[in-house]
This record gives C-alpha cells, structure tokens and sequence, in this order.
C-alpha cells in the first residue's frame, strides 16, 4: 500500500534527522561536583546524636566534620528542626556545615516519600551533592523502591557518587555501571574522567578509567541516539494527531458535502472557548475537591456548542451554496472572520484552563524518553475519534445514509431520506468533532481567538494531500505532514519548516494532483 | 495489408477502477469514413472506450493505435484533439457563458491555438463563412449571438456537435448524441451524422435502437468490457449471446 | 454583417469606464487644487493621498477579477504578488533615505539595530531606481510563473489552488516577519523621505504619485480589457465554464491560466509599487493571508467578471472600512465577515449586477452562470 511505504519514509526520515541533527538533549547542567570529600583531619569519635548535636557547633574543624558525617549516616528527618535551629543562631562556619546536612536529611526522607516524583527527585538531588554518605542511603532506598524509573535513578545517583569514592576500583566499577545504565546525566562527568586520562601527566589509573569512561560514553551516546529517535518520533505522531483530529472534521464537509469550511478553526476556537467556560463554571459553583472533574464535563460541552453552531451556519448560509466550492470558502471565511471577532470582544485576548491532574506530567518509558500525558491524551483521542468516524460513516445506518445523500441526492430523497435533515447532521457532526478537537488543543496551548487560525492552514494541507473524501487519506496525510514537520524542525527552525513543507506539499501534487488517495472511476472529473 | 484501411485499432485494452474492469482486453477497430455504432448495456464500458481513445482516462494496459502508428495511450488529451480526434459527451458540453458564436470560433481548427495566437489573432472571413455554414448545418443560424447557456437541451446537444465538426476530426466521437431529444430532432441527427461520415470515421454510443437502425451499418455490442459481437443489424439482433445478454442476464449468470 | 466576436456581457462597460475616469484623473485632483482649503468642495490632501491607497487596491483587485472573475482561478495569494512589488519598490525609498536616518547611518534604521554592517548583495542593485521600478514588476511576474508552472501543469485548480496559494500566503508572511531575511521583520520599512529627489512629504509629490496611480489603473484596465475582448478572453471563459471541453478544442488550459495568473501578478506588483511611496510603509502584516482574502472580497463586492467591478468594489470596501473604523474600530471584522456572506450568498454578481438588474432588468449577469459551472469543480 502507498500508504505504509510513504509512513515507511517519514519514519526513516526521523530516524534519519534524529541522528545527524543537532543534539539538544537536556543534560544536567549543573556539575555533579567532584572534589573529593573533606576528611576529617585526625579521627574523633562521635558515639550519639546529641554528642554530634553539640560537636556541629564546635571550633574545632575536625570536630565538626565528624559530628557532620556521624549525622549524616545516622540522623533522619527528625533532626532537620533542631538543626534548624542551631544554624539560626550558629555562626557562618557553622551554617556552612549545616547546610548539606540539612540538605541531605531532607532527601533522605524525601527517599521515603508517597510521592513516585519527590522520591526521584530527592534521588537526583542527592547525586548532586557528591556525599559519598548519601550511598547507602540510595542502596537502602533502591531496595524498597518498586517503580522503575525511581529506581533507575536512585542506582544511576549512587553510581555517581561512587566516581567520588576514594578506591580506584570501585570508581573503574562505577564507570562500567554507568555506561550499563545509559545514564545521560553521567555524561559530563564521564567526559572530564576521558579528559582527564588523556593529559600527559596522567596516572595509569586514570588512563584505565578514561578508558572505562569512553567505553561508557559510546554506549551512553548511542543509546541517546535512539532515544532521540523515539522521541522526535513521538513529536512527529503527536503533532500528525492533532492535526488528524482537526482535518477530520474538515475532511468530512469537504468530503461528503463538498463544502470547504474555511470556520472550523474557529468551531474549533468555540470548542475551546467552552472547555474554558465550563471550568470557570466549575471554580464558581463545585468545590474544588472536584475541580478536576471539569475536563470529562466539558467534552459534550465543548461538542454540542461546536455543533449547535454549526447547525445554525448550516441552516442559515452552507445550505445555500451546495456544489459551490469557492463559493463555500469564501462564505465561511466571513463565518470565521465574525466568529474570530466575537471571541475577542467577548473574552479578551488570551486565557488558559488549568490541565487536570491527571493530564499533568508524563511517563518515563525508558532511559531518555520522556512522554507527556497531554501528548498521549490526543494521541488516543484522534484514535477514538478515527475509529468513531469510521463507525459512524461505514458500519451504521446513519452513515450509509449520509453517504447514500452525497452520493446521488435525488435518488435518496425517493428513498425517503430526509436528505435536509441529512445534511444538517452532518455538518453539525462534523463541527461537534471541530469543537472535540478544541476541547483536547486546551491541554496543549492556550485558549485565544486566534486557536483556529494557528492551525487552519496546516490542516487544509493535510486535506489536500490526503485527497477528498478518504478517511485514509486524512490519517497518512497527516502523519506524513505531521512527521515531517517535526523531522525538518531541528534542521531549519519552525517558519522554514512550514515553507519547507508548503513546497513538499506542491511537488507532492505534482506527482498525484488529487492527493494521496484520489478516488477513480467514471465520478472523477477529469 | 488491410490492416491500412483501419483508423483506429485498439489492441487489448483494459481498464481497471479500483478492481473493476471497467474494459476487460477489449479490440476494437474502426475503418476509414465509417459510420460504427457501439450499443451495450449499461456499464458494459462505452463511455470509458471513448474515455480511452480520446485520452481522458489511461488505459491498465494495451494499445490504442490511431491512423497508421500513432499510440493514443502515451498522448495527453489536447494532442490527441490536435491530432485529429473529436468528442462530444453524453451531457451537452459546451460554454455556457459564450455566445453560439463563440463557441463554435473557439472550436475552430486552428494551426496554433496557444495565448500569443488567441490574443492577437482575428477571424478570416473564410472562417467566417465557415462558421456560418456550420450554424446552417445546425439549426442555430436565429441564435447565432444568443448565449449558449440560454439554449435548449437539443439546441445544445447540436451545438456541440457543430463545436466538435469544426475541429475537423479525422475520428468523430459521439457519445448518445440524442438522448432527450424528439423523434423529428433525432431523425435530423441521425442524417447530419450520415452526411458527415462521408469524409471522416465516426464512433457513436446509443441506446435508442430505432436511431441505430436509422444510422447503423454496422454495430458493436460491448458487455462487460468486452466486444462480444459485430456485424450489421439484423445480424446482431439474432445472436444468442446478445439476446441473453440483454434479455436474460439471470441466465448466464446462473 | 456585425462584428461577431462579442460577448452578451460586455461592452457595458463602456460609460463607467468614462465617468471614472473623470471623477479620478479630473475631478478629484481639481478638487484638491482649486478650491480654498476651507470649501465644502475642497478635497484635503490626506483625501487624495487615501485615494490614491484604494485605486492601487483598485489595480491589484482587476488582477484579480482577470484571473478569477474570467477565467475561474481563485488566487488567495495576490497579497505575496502585492508585497514582492511594495518590498522592492521599499527597498529603493529605503536606501533613498541616506543620512537623513534615525542613526544617520547609510543603512536603513533596522540594519542598524539588527547589527548589519554591511548592506546585503539582494539590496545593492536597489539603490538604483530603475532596479526599483523593474524589479516590483519583475520579481512578482518572475515568482509567479514558477509558482504558476508548478501547480497548474499539474492540474492543481479549483479550491485546491485557493488553497495552496493561500498557503503560500501564510509562508510568505512567516518569512517575511524573520529579521534574518533582511526586510525589517515585523516593522517592514518605512520612514521613506524622497523619490528621484523628490520630497515624499511634499503635498505635489502626492498629488504626481496620485495622477500617476490612476494612469496606471488606466493602462492596467486597458490591458485587461484588450485580453477579455480577444479571442483569448473567450477561451478564459470557456476554460472557466468546462475546463474539460476546452482541453478536446485543442487547447491547453493550463497555458492560460499561467498566462492570466502572470498577468495578475504584475499587476499586483504595480499596485504594491504606487502603494509604498503614497502609503510610506510597508510591513509583513499586508501580504499574510487576510491582506490576500480581502481583495477577494473586493472584487466580489465590486461584481466579478467585470473589470470595472473589481475598480469599484475596491474604491467602495476601503472607503467605507476608512469611514468605520473611524467610529467603530471594534466592528470592522464583522462588517467585512458580513459582508463575505451577504454578497457570496445573496449578490454573486456585486454591485454591478445590482446596476444591472436596476438600469436594464437585462439578461442575468453572468455570474450566476458562473456559480453553476464552478459547481463541478
């Protein structure tokens, strides 16, 4: 099928710009500090709590950096008001031990914390110190710890202090564990050991380890490499579905009704608008335990306003320009042009809906890819929306009527369909999708009039090159525009992305005029 | 050879929409100065036969060879007109927007009908006269500056017809030129189109059996993609396939 | 015997055409002249100037009508066209203004704040006028043939080409805005002080820019007007009445279309090029996508189909935007939203057509025709 090979090249293309492009992946860009730790000048025993408690506040270095670490390895959260305490009236030496001290207990219990996302972030704080203290306290933690990616970094942090230890073998140790972890945030201090072991002066120990570190350094950077694969392929897709979910809609008037709606960006626009309203409606009236309940209240919201309006355009403009194309275009350009206005008297200039929670964030799938849940919101959405269309066209009655009506309207009026009332539907099924399709953009920009212009031009692309009328058009035209898009980005910067893809979509029409899926047959005008 | 007598040859054309074979190894050829007439039941592939040959849909495979060694198949639809290979569709397709004038003074064979020679170039007056002898032959002599789009149906389906006479094709294509129009209009078609076979090969679709008795000598019957039978009238009217064909489908089908 | 190439619609345009010419090349200018500042009659030079902004409208919207009203081709793009000429014609002012800059820097003001050191190779030749003048042709015919060549050999048409030449709009405007493309970004360039020595603030100046706007819209109709009533007007016609039946006459429609589209770019590139020196600016915000759609809606106001509709359609949109704005600066959208509506749905042949059916109760006009045979595309 055309289709997969030409989902075949986007990939490869991503794949393709994924390894020569420019790397911007977000590395830690702070330096995990890598002094070796201060020793205590002459052994001091320090036997309880207390006994450190007081030997923190002594003049004596020495004294103090044994209370220090005896706190370190023994105390827990429990201290951090004391201590607080001491350091509010220590002197400035005094503060300066504390400090870390106080810091490390805190993630220390933070490594114990309900939360998936502060036990991981305590565990990369902790990494940050450089406190080859804090070691056990990642193997203690990474024992009990179930999730995954929480774990992974807890290993990853330990293993990164280990560079600090003062035995070469468990440094040459770490560096292996490393480059086997893939660990990105290594990366910096990895680079440093090489440096390192390449200096003239350099012991023979440090050559062994700059040798370990290339070793991990390769794997580490190839594996990013993927990463980055996966990632800009996960872009391209998220883009391809947004756009998808817009040009559905689209697809279906221009399809079925021949007409080219010009204000679906703004149905979209209301779509949106109405997701807002709903959730200012609920911070008004609903406490705000339910808060989050707004976003599932404002999908029929957002679908019925969308197809409520397009009914009353439908009723009072689109039905006096069927089988006039141009004419449609140009009608509906003044719908969106007086709907565009509206919103801006009405609502201002720009608002936002605050995500649910359970769209904030995202999922570590593996080592360097990240996935927002917003972006696999729509991603699912535009799958439940292709499949719904599809049913709803293809497998029900409602559909072959709809179709019966495009293709041979008298012949179905004979038949009994009200083809008014088919026609009406259709369009405002289509709007309602327009408004869906709003609902879902909330969660990834703002709310504004200008929602529907933004995208407007990108999805009556995909329309094109998809070919009217298909359903599989729409789907690999926006995957392809969609990929594509995300894969020349790095390359070119977002506005010669767009030209770049505006002259693609030109010579694309050159080799298939009618789009990808052109139908065939006596019906086609030549 | 008498392969040389022959305009048009199509040698094992198929057409194929999205799995239907809308011409299934269809040939057909059509000789010098003759009046041929194709009849099938619907679907059976007429209108994509002339599609074919005048270079609107490409043909899956074979050859549509024009005159001596012209393969119609690699031409694109303005050199296969150029050529010499006139069609009027089965809807009167004209300029609605033009007088009956125009229409015909753009038919008009010209040597180049490029944007330099149009935007200078005035009629001659042999154009002229023969413009005006065309009206004659149509009928349309009173409508001559109304607007085209203004016409009745017949008076358009004639219209056309003159358009495509004046591009003096060698090979006329004429796809139902009278559907919808009365038995005395019909009967006048039929001797226009007799008159013009005289010098040039002409190919009509129809369905009206009185006209193509009228009309034919010899006629082509196409079912499902495929010529199925030729000969004259009487002959095709007495063959069994061509009766279970139109008569009784169930039948063959089983 | 009668001259028989003539159309049932043309040649009406005849006393219009006249009276237009009048008013614009005559009256309007006397008006400004002759009475004293404080008459009911005088014509303010800011008036005139404005006028001056709608007739070079007035030409890029017959560019329009030519390509669209006659030959079916909706262009949603004639803003790039516009912008290439108004940007050359820029370029020239710009280096004209010399040291009298901000920063009395040879080079335009925003070089100046981006850190341009040295005027970049595209800018060099428009230090001569000529270059100017040839190049706000040029460039738009240039650009457009390729453009052209790309999408209709490939038989993009109908609302596919609106919307890929609306797209290309959208493009144009993206790169425009960039500073990296050396146009003034968002600012555009502005600030012009002379032309061939001539003060621009100078009221005379004007008033020759004027006089030269409407010779120009003159030519432009003429020209056009030549190419409707020749045998290639018919063929536009039929091209837009049944593309098909005109590719088996023996003509190869996309040849035309490329012609017309052409034609139409030069214009617009003559409008941008009167628009710059009257108007004193020129930014990316009047060649994006909305800029393109609003001439649409002029020649649809105006009647399309008729060169002197898209004149008057152009003449009429602004003034009456100019006039609103004025008191409701919030309602402009919704008026020009309105008004898309209003005339696609109910008046598709414009105020000519109101004309018409008003003075003549004549045959329809020809648009309604025209919907009719845009129906299959």
């Amino acid at each position: 099928m055309k289709g997969w090979r030409c989902a075949a090249i986007v990939i490869l293309l991503m794949v393709v710009s994924a390894v020569m492009g420019p790397h911007q992946r977000l590395l830690f860009a702070e330096e995990v500090s890598s002094q070796p730790s201060e020793t205590a000048s002459a052994p001091v025993a320090v036997l309880s709590i207390e006994q450190a408690l007081s030997g923190i506040q002594s003049d004596d270095p020495a004294v103090r950096q044994a209370a220090a670490t005896f706190l370190i390895e023994k105390g827990d959260a429990g201290l951090i008001p004391k201590l607080d305490e001491i350091r509010a009236e220590g002197s400035r030496i005094v503060r300066q031990t504390i400090k870390p001290v106080v810091d490390l207990l805190k993630n220390k219990a933070n490594l114990m914390h309900e939360s998936p996302d502060f036990r991981r972030s305590a565990a990369a704080d902790l990494a940050l110190t450089g406190r080859v203290e804090a070691i056990p306290y990642l193997k203690e933690a990474a024992d009990k710890e179930d999730v995954w990616w929480v774990r992974y970094t807890m290993e990853e942090s330990w293993h990164l202090l280990e560079l600090n230890s003062d035995d070469p073998a468990v440094r040459l140790e770490a560096v292996k564990k490393l480059g086997e972890l893939r660990s990105l945030n290594s990366l910096s201090t990895l680079k440093e050991l090489i440096e390192a072991g390449e200096q003239s002066e350099a012991t023979e120990q440090q050559k062994e380890l700059a040798a370990a570190g290339r070793a991990a350094v390769e794997r580490i950077e190839t594996w990013s490499m993927w990463a980055g694969v996966l990632e800009t392929l996960f872009r391209g897709i998220s883009l391809s579905s947004i756009l998808l979910i817009m040009s559905l809609g689209l697809a279906i008037v221009f399809g079925l009704m021949g007409v080219i709606n010009m204000a679906h960006g703004e149905l979209m626009m209301i779509g949106a608008y109405a997701t807002y309203v709903t959730q200012q409606a609920f911070i008004a009236w609903f406490s705000p335990e339910v808060f989050d309940w707004y976003f599932p209240a404002a999908l029929p919201v957002a679908f019925l306003t969308a197809a409520m309006v397009g009914w009353v355009l439908e009723a009072t403009v689109i039905r006096f320009l069927y089988g006039r194309l141009l004419e449609t275009l140009l009608a509906t350009w003044g719908i969106s042009l007086i709907l565009m206005q509206a919103a801006r008297v009405y609502f201002g200039d720009l608002t936002a809906v605050i995500a649910p929670q359970a769209l904030r964030g995202g999922a570590q799938v593996m080592v360097g890819v990240y996935l927002p849940y917003n972006r696999i919101f729509i991603i699912v959405l535009s799958v439940v929306c292709v499949v719904g269309v599809y049913y709803l066209l293809f497998r029900s009655n409602l559909g072959m009527r709809v179709r019966a009506v495009t293709q041979n309207r008298n012949m179905s009026a004979c038949l009994g369909i009200p083809t008014r009332k088919v026609d009406s539907y259709t369009f405002a099924f289509a709007s309602g999708l327009a408004g869906v399709a709003g609902w879902a953009l909330t969660m990834v920009g703002n709310v504004d009039p200008g929602l529907g212009q933004n995208y407007i031009v990108d999805s009556f692309m995909v329309v094109v090159t998809g070919g009217v009328g298909k359903l599989a058009g729409t789907i690999w035209a926006s995957l392809g525009i969609g990929g594509l898009n995300k894969v020349i980005e790095p390359f070119t910067g977002a506005v010669y992305g767009k030209v770049f893809i505006l002259l693609g979509v030109i010579l694309f029409l050159q080799w298939r005029p009618s789009g990808l899926f052109a139908a065939k047959g006596r019906s086609a005008d030549a | 050879m008498a392969e040389d007598h022959f305009i048009l040859r199509c040698e094992n054309v198929t057409v194929d929409y999205d799995g239907f074979k809308a011409l299934n190894n269809c040939n057909f050829s059509v000789r010098h100065n003759e009046l041929r007439v194709v009849i099938g039941p619907n679907g059976a592939g007429k209108t994509t036969l002339l599609d074919v040959i005048c270079g609107k849909t490409k043909p899956f495979s074979g050859k549509v060879i024009f005159g001596d060694n012209v393969d119609l198949t690699t031409k694109n639809a303005e050199t296969i007109a150029k050529l010499g290979v006139g069609r009027k569709f089965q809807a009167p397709s004209i300029y609605g927007n033009l007088s009956v004038w125009e229409n015909l003074d753009l038919s008009l064979k010209r040597t180049s009908k490029g944007v330099f020679s149009t935007l200078v170039g005035k009629s001659t007056p042999a154009e002229r006269v023969r413009i005006e002898e065309t009206l004659e032959m149509i009928g349309l002599e009173a409508h001559a500056y109304d607007r085209a789009g203004s016409l009745s149906h017949g008076q358009k389906q004639w219209l056309e017809i003159g358009m495509v006479i004046l591009q003096d094709p060698l090979l006329l294509l004429v796809d139902e030129p009278v559907a919808g129009m009365s038995d005395k209009e019909t009967e006048q078609t039929g001797r226009l189109l007799q008159a013009l076979s005289e010098k040039q090969a002409i190919v009509v679709i129809e369905h009206d059996m009185d006209f193509v008795r009228q009309i034919a000598r010899i006629v082509t019957v196409l079912a499902e993609g495929t010529v199925i039978c030729e000969g004259t009238v009487e002959h095709v009217q007495a063959d069994d396939q061509v009766r279970e064909i139109y008569l009784g489908r169930a039948k063959v089908a089983h | 015997m009668p001259e028989p190439m003539r159309s049932p619609q043309d040649s009406r345009e005849t006393w219009p055409f006249y009276s237009a010419v009048a008013l614009f090349l005559i009256v309007l200018p006397l008006l400004n002249v002759l009475p004293p500042e404080d008459s009911w009659l005088h014509l303010s030079d800011f008036r005139l100037n404005q006028f001056g902004k709608f007739l070079c409208f007035a030409i890029l919207a017959i560019g329009l009508d030519l390509t669209w009203g006659y030959c079916g081709v909706l262009s949603l793009g004639q803003g790039v066209f516009f912008g290439f000429g108004a940007y050359c014609m820029g370029m020239y002012l710009a280096l004209q203004i010399g040291k009298e800059s901000v920063y009395g820097s040879d080079l335009p003001d925003f070089m100046v704040w981006t850190q341009v050191k040295e005027l970049p190779w595209f800018w060099i030749p428009f230090k001569s006028f000529w270059a100017g003048l040839l190049g706000a042709i040029l460039v738009p015919v240039l650009f457009a043939t390729i453009f052209g060549f790309l999408a209709f050999r490939s038989r993009i048409k109908g609302v596919y080409f609106a919307i890929i030449t609306q797209a290309l709009a959208f493009a144009a405007w993206l790169v425009f805005n960039r500073n990296e493309t050396r146009l003034g970004g968002t600012n555009g360039l502005t600030d012009f002080k002379q032309i061939l020595g001539f003060r621009l603030s100078d009221p005379s100046t004007q008033r020759g820019l004027y006089i030269l706007t409407v010779l120009a819209l003159i030519g432009a109709y003429l020209l056009c007007r030549w190419i409707v009533e020749s045998r290639t007007g018919k063929v536009l016609i039929a091209i837009r009445d049944s593309e098909s039946r005109v590719v088996f006459s023996g003509y190869t429609p996309w040849v035309y279309k490329l012609f017309v589209f052409v034609v139409a770019a030069g214009l617009a590139g003559l409008a941008g090029l009167l628009y710059v020196p009257q108007v004193g600016i020129i930014t990316p915000a009047q060649i994006g996508v909305l800029p393109s759609l609003e001439v649409v809606i002029w020649v649809a106001v105006g009647g399309r189909g008729t060169l002197v509709g898209a004149v008057l359609g152009a003449v009429t949109v602004n003034y009456g935007r100019s006039v609103l704005t004025n008191y409701f600066p919030e309602a402009w959208p919704f008026i020009l939203g309105g008004l898309f509506v209003v005339v696609v749905t109910m008046f598709p042949d414009g105020l000519i057509g109101i004309f018409r059916k008003l003075f003549s109760g004549g045959p329809p006009a020809p648009g309604l025709a025209v919907q009719k045979a845009q129906g299959g595309s």
